[in-house]
């Protein structure tokens, strides 16, 4: 089913002008979609995905979570547990005194017995990569990555349709980063939920996503592959967007030793596969 | 010439031991860098250099004079810290107070303080935000802000602890080109996981498990692509790329030359 927006509208001041996002047409489904949400700082990103799980609610337009409309529906919390959302640096809303009990203080309070919470957890922690040992452990004794881990399961089990992260890997050291990328990756291929993460890394949106969807100035400008979005010298520009590591290099190994090499390579393999393949 | 001296330093948290004797001089005007990945002891390297932590045993000395109980405060004049978070610095309701603030502090005339701070503001493009609230500026502008204040202060010795991490890539490049600035005056240290950031300094150190396992001149330690991916970090993409290449015994004398040019303007 997934969630649909239908010329959505919204300005955080009414009397201003300024949009927070404008004219937002939008489907995305809630299976088998890896979607990368890029754009700059106070372009409507943040906006954009808080309307996804009725944080906020459009002044204009329909928004429809499984084909019921957030602003209608009675039920606010039933789009909330189908749209499961992590914030910018989720470790710092950890609060239980062990991981066990924070991963299952959100299916405990959206009904969940107890005991069906707790095997829920087992489960999560391993789908994240935490030992069960950590369980008993508390939150506040483990270290910057592991912390994310627990907020992320957290959130996962509550079993949502669609998993929104919100700029995931800031804070990581380049190991961290990569890790926590593939755990998604992982997710997403073990449960087949459509993931969205929101980044400003291009090699991320490069080698991860399924989909892009670009945001600039409070309106959406590109929504499609990578590959199309990158090869799109104009676009780019406009976007003010930079290409991935792997097309710039490409694209300078071209230059400086006039070769031929096709610059859409989104990945590291990519690239040595075109590397090898034009001798 | 020495600024910084660390000789045989010892530092435990608890009972962790971070630190055995260990040693580092760092030159004046020097731009270092420090790599490591998140718990390697970069930042505890930095607060213990300064006494912001307290060592155990070995010797630290700040442009020749040893760092004591009694002279840490007079000796911290002389250095200043920006931290990841540009939420958490500020003190003042404007950016130009947040500047005075320091300046007062430090007892300076009025006309002084006012010297400085535009001064200061200039050097980091922001004078024309003194008058505005810092939490209506973006994480970049935040960050300048908080480098001025810093450098208004006059410290020789400025220590960026992965000033540009939480930044957005706007963000990140106004601040290293800020950096690159201070690093022709200052002597510098930035912490960062940034190894486009990393390259354009004058030296690298790499730290794992509380030892340097690599110091040198930037490009020469990105080379040493097994001690990069022991001590936990990334290898530059032209490093990847060459590692591949050799896996698969693919010849190509001519791209081997050029694969270090391609990190020049990452």
């Amino acid at each position: 089913m997934g969630i649909e927006f239908e010329n959505v509208n919204y300005k955080y001041d009414k009397r201003n002008a300024k949009y927070a996002i404008k004219n937002i047409d939008l489907k995305i489904d809630s299976l088998n979609e890896f979607i990368c949400l890029v754009g700059h700082t106070g372009s409507g990103k943040s906006t954009l995905i808080q309307h996804m799980n009725g944080l906020i609610l459009a002044n204009s337009g329909i928004v429809k979570v499984s084909g019921s409309d957030v602003k209608k529906t009675r039920n606010i919390n039933s789009v909330r547990r189908k749209v499961g959302m992590v914030f910018q640096f989720p470790e710092y809303q950890l609060f239980e005194e062990t991981v066990e009990k924070d991963i299952i203080f959100g299916p405990t309070n959206f009904g969940v017995s107890k005991k069906e919470a707790i095997l829920k957890a087992k489960e999560v922690a391993k789908l994240v990569g935490l030992e069960q040992t950590i369980l008993e452990k508390s939150p506040f004794n483990l270290s910057g990555g592991e912390m994310r881990r627990v907020a992320i399961a957290g959130v996962l089990a509550m079993e949502p349709d669609i998993l929104i992260l919100d700029e995931p890997t800031v804070g990581l050291d380049p190991k961290g980063q990569r890790e926590m990328m593939e755990l998604f990756k992982k997710i997403h291929q073990t449960t087949k939920k459509t993931i969205i993460v929101v980044t400003h890394d291009m090699d991320v949106v490069s080698e991860y996503s399924t989909r892009v969807i670009v945001m600039k100035e409070a309106e959406k400008k590109f929504d499609g592959l990578a590959r199309d979005l990158f090869l799109d010298q104009k676009l780019l520009e406009e976007l003010n967007l930079k290409k991935p590591t792997y097309i710039k290099i490409a694209e300078k190994i071209n230059k400086k030793l006039n070769r031929n090499y096709q610059i859409g390579c989104l990945s590291l393999a990519e690239l040595i596969k075109e590397i090898v393949k034009g001798e | 010439m020495e600024i910084i001296k660390v000789e045989n330093m010892s530092f435990s948290y608890s009972k962790e031991e971070i630190f055995k004797d260990f040693n580092i001089v760092i030159n004046k005007g020097e731009w270092i860098t420090i790599l490591g990945h998140n718990g390697s002891g970069k930042s505890t390297l930095t607060k213990v250099m300064i006494g912001l932590l307290k060592k155990e045993t070995g010797i630290i000395k700040i442009n020749g004079i040893e760092l004591t109980e009694e002279n840490v405060y007079d000796v911290r004049k002389n250095i200043g810290i920006v931290f990841q978070n540009p939420d958490n610095q500020f003190v003042g309701s404007t950016v130009k107070d947040d500047l005075a603030f320091g300046l007062e502090n430090l007892c300076l005339a009025h006309d002084e303080i006012e010297m400085r701070i535009e001064k200061y503001l200039t050097k980091v493009n922001m004078l024309e935000y003194k008058d505005k609230e810092p939490h209506n500026l973006s994480g970049g502008e935040k960050q300048r802000v908080a480098i001025a204040a810093v450098l208004s202060m006059e410290p020789e010795i400025i220590i960026l602890d992965e000033a540009t991490s939480m930044l957005d890539p706007k963000g990140k490049e106004e601040v290293i080109e800020v950096i690159k600035n201070l690093s022709e005056n200052n002597t510098v240290i930035t912490i960062t996981h940034n190894l486009s950031e990393a390259i354009l300094s004058d030296r690298v150190i790499v730290l794992n498990k509380g030892k340097i396992v690599l110091d040198g001149k930037p490009l020469a330690v990105f080379k040493e692509t097994e001690k990069i991916l022991s001590a936990g970090l990334d290898l530059l993409p032209s490093m990847k790329i060459a590692n591949k290449l050799a896996e698969l015994n693919y010849q190509d004398e001519e791209l081997k030359g050029i694969l270090w040019e391609l990190n020049s303007k990452m």
